[in-house]
């Protein structure tokens, strides 16, 4: 289980992350929604320890995140950040392989090459595998970052926009492997969404966010609601039941 | 609905961008490049002023002998080992700062290393080497330090600004360095460890350097952790590298190696910076793979500037700094221009 208790944080006299207690039960998918600015990106690196807060405190297993050994975390939880800047030119195999760090030091088991090549595998990267990062678009670009994180293997998967730049079909695909890794594999996935659509369809819990603080909490059917939208995005969503999900339509 | 498709010669197959095999190192690349690396190692022990074949050695001839052990074997294990361990310094040093253009001689540390080793000259004489060195290293590493300071001060978004505001604040600790020795009478004395030349390489004067190659070697246990703190501070966070602690230790790593190269043959400019480049360049960054081949490159590129310097006015010699000064300048200004032109 995440466990976040009044975390806050200021830069200056604004403050991002307003005082948010947020529990997240261990297995599962939770989808975190907002608004541009909601403090969302804030809110998971302060979770991730890639942020310290100003006040309060976050449990990963009842681990601290501030005083916990990096090097242990690193194999209970793994983070993509919403933007990634390489500047070191890897291969899309090397990248990936970097995922096996925390467990095995630089020095691959079979089974870290087996885990390694599946990951390549499912995001459709087996072809590129030798190329740089800066010979790839966006797109693959981010599936590769998704890859290594996934390669990690840890209970614990943050992602912040794992869906930036990804076209309709690895959008589908990259949602289904965090479902299954969630079913299958008992993982706990926290993801920050924009498409409130994909979030409806594969995440068990949405939380809102809005102004830094946590305005709405609770399971899918439920936070799909126009009532709840509306309070989140100040905009008029329909709601309507199709294939047996909720889908917002909020395009004209 | 009709489909545009455009065929291509080579039967429809997907083309791809380069081979897959591009940045591969394989076996055969690091024996050829050794058994070059040997073979060009043994030919400069027969490169200088005094004559010494290997048909002398073979028939003991005596002032032969003596030469070659005394002054030529040493001279090429110097050369080695230097030219090793600045080209690995300024490899691990491009990836703690995420910049490719930061070395040590573009980032204040070789000049803040002569400073210290005058200040060392100064106050402890200039027999004491390990003092020298001492003095160097702390020196060392405080400019790199002030540098990096700096450097995260001017959040500039363009790479070649960095290595320019080094070389800026290199050469003021260099004029700081140069006003005391001439204070000091000591100007000659300052020459020797701001232009390396390996003609002063004797038994006895250069094994300081079997450090500098310790160091080196274990840059390369911390391989795959360099290359984790060149993805930047959240990559590392998240893999469980302790981000600070690991750049600190390249830190270290880089001002002891540099210091002992400073104190024991003199600084060679540009040599951490092109040596990396061009294997980076070629075979990317991934440290493990690529610093042992640095390291190779390295000196290779060393030996072969020396002999150059060597035979250019024979019987007189070049100093190795001027040779690779020379060579260095062109590569970088080529770097440089091959940069602006991927990232115009
Ligand atoms: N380094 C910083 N200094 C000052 N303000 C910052 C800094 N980083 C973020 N902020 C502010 O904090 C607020 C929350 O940012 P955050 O990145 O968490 O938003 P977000 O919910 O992830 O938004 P988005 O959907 O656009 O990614 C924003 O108003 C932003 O301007
Ligand atoms: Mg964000």
């Amino acid at each position: 289980m995440i466990q976040i208790d009044h975390v806050t944080k200021r830069y200056g006299e604004t403050t991002v992350v307003d005082d948010v207690c947020l529990s997240i039960p261990k297995g599962g998918v939770t989808s975190i929604i907002g608004a541009n600015g909601a403090g969302k990106s804030t809110l998971l690196s302060i979770v991730s320890r890639l942020l310290p807060s100003d006040s309060g405190s976050v449990t990963v297993d009842g681990l601290d995140v501030a005083t916990t050994p990096s090097g242990k975390l690193a194999r209970r939880l793994a983070v993509l950040r919403q933007e990634n800047h390489m500047s070191v030119r890897l291969t899309v195999r090397e990248l990936v392989a970097f995922g096996r760090f925390p467990h095995s030091g630089g020095r691959l088991t079979s089974h870290d090459l087996d885990l390694v090549d599946e990951a390549i595998g499912y995001f459709e990267l087996t072809d590129l595998a030798d190329r740089h990062l800066d010979q790839l678009s966006g797109g693959q670009r981010q599936r590769a970052y998704v890859a290594m994180v996934l390669c990690q293997d840890t209970d614990y998967v943050l992602l912040d926009e794992p869906l930036n730049n990804l076209d309709m079909r690895h959008s589908v695909q990259m949602m289904r492997r965090l479902r299954r890794m969630a079913d299958e594999f008992a993982k706990t996935v926290v993801l920050v969404v924009h498409d409130i659509n994909f979030a409806s369809c594969h995440s068990d819990t949405i939380v809102a966010m809005k102004n830094g603080k946590v305005i709405a909490q609770g399971d899918t059917a439920a936070m799909m609601s126009p009532d709840v939208l509306r309070e989140v995005y100040d905009l008029d969503i329909d709601v309507h039941d199709l294939s047996g999900h909720r889908i917002g339509v909020y395009f004209s | 609905m009709e489909s545009v498709e455009c065929t291509d010669s080579t039967g429809g197959r997907p083309v791809r961008g380069g081979s897959p095999d591009r940045g591969r190192v394989r076996l055969w690349h690091i024996v050829t490049g050794g058994v070059l690396l040997v073979l060009s190692a043994f030919g400069s022990l027969f490169v200088g002023v005094a004559e010494v074949t290997p048909w002398g050695l073979l028939h003991a001839d005596s002032a032969a002998v003596l030469v070659f052990l005394e002054s030529r074997v040493p001279r090429l294990l110097a050369i080695l080992l230097a030219g090793m361990g600045m080209s690995v310094a300024g490899l691990v040093m491009m990836h703690i700062t995420r910049n490719r253009f930061v070395s040590p001689s573009t980032a204040g540390t070789t000049e803040s290393a002569s400073l210290g080793v005058l200040v060392a000259t100064l106050f402890a004489g200039s027999e004491a080497v390990f003092v020298k060195m001492g003095v160097a290293v702390v020196f060392a590493l405080a400019g790199t330090f002030l540098f990096l300071v700096i450097l995260r001060r001017l959040t500039f978004s363009d790479m070649i600004l960095a290595p320019l505001v080094g070389i800026m604040f290199g050469a003021v600790i260099g004029s700081v360095t140069t006003f005391f020795a001439y204070r000091a009478d000591l100007l000659q004395t300052l020459a020797t460890w701001t232009s390396g030349d390996f003609s002063g390489v004797l038994r006895g004067r250069y094994e300081l350097l079997w450090l500098a190659g310790a160091v080196t070697l274990l840059g390369y246990l911390y391989a795959d952790r360099f290359t984790v703190a060149g993805m930047g501070r959240s990559f590392s966070i998240n893999l469980g590298v302790a981000y600070d602690r690991i750049v600190n230790t390249g830190l270290v790593l880089v001002a002891v190696i540099t210091a002992v190269v400073v104190v024991t043959v003199g600084d060679i400019p540009f040599l951490g910076l092109i040596v990396p480049n061009l294997v980076t360049i070629v075979l990317g960054d991934n440290l493990r793979r690529i610093l042992p081949v640095t390291a190779l490159t390295g000196a290779f590129f060393v030996l072969i500037c020396d002999v150059i310097g060597r035979l250019i006015r024979f019987p007189y010699e070049i100093p190795v700094a001027t040779v690779v000064g020379v060579v260095g300048a062109g590569v970088f200004l080529a770097l440089v221009l091959r940069n602006r032109n991927r990232t115009a």
